[in-house]
C-alpha cells in the first residue's frame, strides 16, 4: 500500500493504483491549472491526450502513465 | 454590389494571406466572401515568427515593409493574437557562419533594420540555455511573432466579410465552381489558397514543402528572443533533400515551439519519427536543456513554395480576373500584410506601397495574352 504526497496531504492508495485514480479518490481530480486558470483533468486515460500533465517529485508527468509509489510528492498547484 | 454576383470578390482560402487580402479588400467598402475548404496549409501549422529576411533584396523590401505594417496592425490586435515583439536571435556555430551575420548585419542596417551582433560572451547572457562555444549571434529587435490562426479570424471578422466552408473544384476567370457544381460569380477572384493552388492552376510553380513542428509544456521564462540557427538560410533555401534548423521561439504561455524540418515530394501529412528526431536533435544541439523538457504535441504543415521564393501577387496574365496571392513558402504570416497592400493597389490601379515588379506572376506565366 504505497503513501503519497498530493498537494502537502499524505494519502495511501491500492498497489496498482495511478495518480490519476488517486487524484480522483482524495483530490479535485484535477493534475494542473491551465494559461487561462482553469483546473485540468485527465481526459483520455492512455498517455496521448496529454491532459494530465501533473507535477511529480519536481518532473512533469502523465498521471494516467504513472503508477503511485511509496514517498511520491504529486503537486497539482506547482 | 452589382446584381447577379455572390459578392464583388472571391477569396479563396481563409489562411493568413486569403485573411489579409479579404480584410483590405472589405475596407476599401467592398463586399468580399470568403470560401475556405478547410484542408490543411500553412497558417494553421506554422510558427507566426514575424522576421525581416534578406536573402534578395525584394525579399528585404517585402518582409521590412510587411513587419512596419504588423507593428501598426499590432495595437488593434487582440490580446488572443498572442502578438509580441520578442525579437530574433540568428546563431553562428563557426566562424564561416559569423561571418554570414556580420554580412547581414550590414545589409540590415543600410537598410534601415535595428539589429546588433552579439559577441560570444554575451550571447549566453541574454539566453542562458545556449549551449557554450557558440561563435555569436545576430539580434534583430524589431521581429516577433503572433498566433496567425487567431489573426486570419480577427481579420475576417468584418461586416463586409462573409465566410463560407466549400471547396472550389473550378477558376474561370472572375467566378469559381464548388464541388456541388454551384458557380458563383464577383469583378474579381482571389487565389490564396497555398498548397491547394495548383489543383485550380495547374500551371502555378508551387511545390509543396512540408514542415515538423513541436510544442512542449510550460516552462516559463527560460527563453526570451526566437533562436534561430544561421545554418537555416543555406538549410532552408539550398537543400533540395530533408533539411534540419534549429528555431525555438517562446510562446507567451511558457511554452517552447521548436522547428523547423523541410521535406519535397509529400503531401502525406504524418509525423514521421525520423524526421521530427533529426529536428530535434539539431535545436538540442543549441539548447541541450531542451532534452528534459516534455513536448505534449507534434504536428506538420505545407508551405506553398516558389521556384524563387517570393510569393505570386498580382493578376493572372492568361486568365483575366483571377488574381493571385500565394506562394509564399515560410514567410507568409510575415508578409500578409504587405501581399494584400500589393493585391489591393493593383486591384484599384493605383501606385504600390513598394514596387510590385519582383513579385508579379508574369516572371512564371509569361505576359499577358489579353490586350
Amino acid at each position: 500500500m504505497p503513501e503519497l504526497t498530493l498537494d502537502g496531504r499524505a494519502l495511501r492508495v491500492a498497489e496498482g493504483t495511478s495518480v490519476a485514480a488517486a487524484l480522483a479518490l482524495a483530490g479535485d481530480g484535477c493534475t494542473r491549472t491551465s494559461v487561462s486558470g482553469q483546473r485540468r483533468a485527465p481526459l483520455c486515460g492512455m498517455g496521448i491526450c496529454q491532459e494530465c500533465r501533473v507535477s511529480i517529485d519536481g518532473r512533469r508527468r502523465l498521471a494516467c502513465q504513472t503508477l503511485c509509489r511509496d514517498g511520491m510528492q504529486v503537486e497539482t498547484r506547482a | 454590389m452589382t446584381q447577379g454576383l455572390a459578392a464583388d470578390v472571391i477569396v479563396v482560402g481563409a489562411g493568413i494571406i486569403g485573411a489579409a487580402c479579404a480584410q483590405a479588400l472589405a475596407r476599401r467598402g467592398l463586399d468580399v466572401l470568403v470560401l475556405d475548404a478547410g484542408l490543411p496549409g500553412a497558417t494553421a501549422a506554422g510558427m507566426g515568427h514575424l522576421l525581416v529576411l534578406d536573402d534578395n533584396p525584394a525579399e528585404l523590401a517585402l518582409s521590412q515593409y510587411s513587419l512596419q505594417r504588423w507593428r501598426d496592425i499590432a495595437r488593434n490586435l487582440p490580446e488572443g493574437c498572442a502578438y509580441r515583439s520578442n525579437g530574433t536571435l540568428w546563431l553562428a556555430a563557426n566562424a564561416e557562419e559569423m561571418a554570414v551575420a556580420e554580412h547581414k548585419h550590414a545589409n540590415l542596417r543600410a537598410h534601415g533594420v535595428i539589429c546588433q551582433l552579439v559577441g560570444a560572451p554575451r550571447l549566453c547572457e541574454r539566453e542562458p540555455l545556449l549551449r557554450e562555444g557558440l561563435e555569436g549571434g545576430l539580434l534583430i529587435e524589431d521581429d516577433g511573432i503572433l498566433y496567425a490562426p487567431a489573426t486570419a479570424r480577427w481579420m475576417l471578422d468584418q461586416p463586409r466579410i462573409r465566410q463560407r466552408q466549400a471547396r472550389v473544384a473550378e477558376v474561370d476567370g472572375a467566378r469559381v465552381r464548388l464541388d456541388d457544381g454551384q458557380w458563383l460569380a464577383a469583378t474579381a477572384v482571389v487565389l490564396a489558397n497555398g498548397i491547394q493552388a495548383t489543383e485550380l492552376c495547374p500551371e502555378l510553380p508551387i511545390q509543396p514543402k512540408k514542415g515538423h513542428l513541436l510544442i512542449t509544456d510550460r516552462y516559463p521564462g527560460q527563453v526570451t528572443h526566437t533562436l534561430v540557427e544561421l545554418g537555416y538560410v543555406t538549410s532552408a533555401h539550398n537543400a533540395s533533400g530533408p533539411s534540419a534548423a534549429c528555431n525555438i521561439q517562446p510562446r507567451p504561455t511558457g511554452q517552447l515551439f521548436i522547428g523547423a524540418s523541410r521535406q519535397f515530394g509529400t503531401t502525406d501529412p504524418q509525423v514521421e519519427g525520423w524526421m521530427l528526431a533529426r529536428m530535434l536533435k539539431r535545436a538540442t544541439e543549441y539548447v541541450p536543456a531542451l532534452a528534459q523538457l516534455n513536448a505534449i504535441r507534434a504536428w506538420t504543415g505545407f508551405r506553398a513554395a516558389s521556384p524563387d521564393g517570393l510569393p505570386l501577387v498580382g493578376q493572372h496574365p492568361q486568365r483575366p480576373g483571377l488574381w493571385l496571392a500565394v506562394g509564399h513558402e515560410g514567410l507568409g504570416v510575415t508578409t500578409a500584410p504587405a501581399t494584400a497592400d500589393l493585391l489591393v493597389a493593383q486591384l484599384f490601379d493605383e501606385h504600390p506601397p513598394l514596387a510590385a515588379q519582383a513579385y508579379l506572376p508574369q516572371r512564371f506565366l509569361g505576359e499577358p495574352t489579353h490586350a
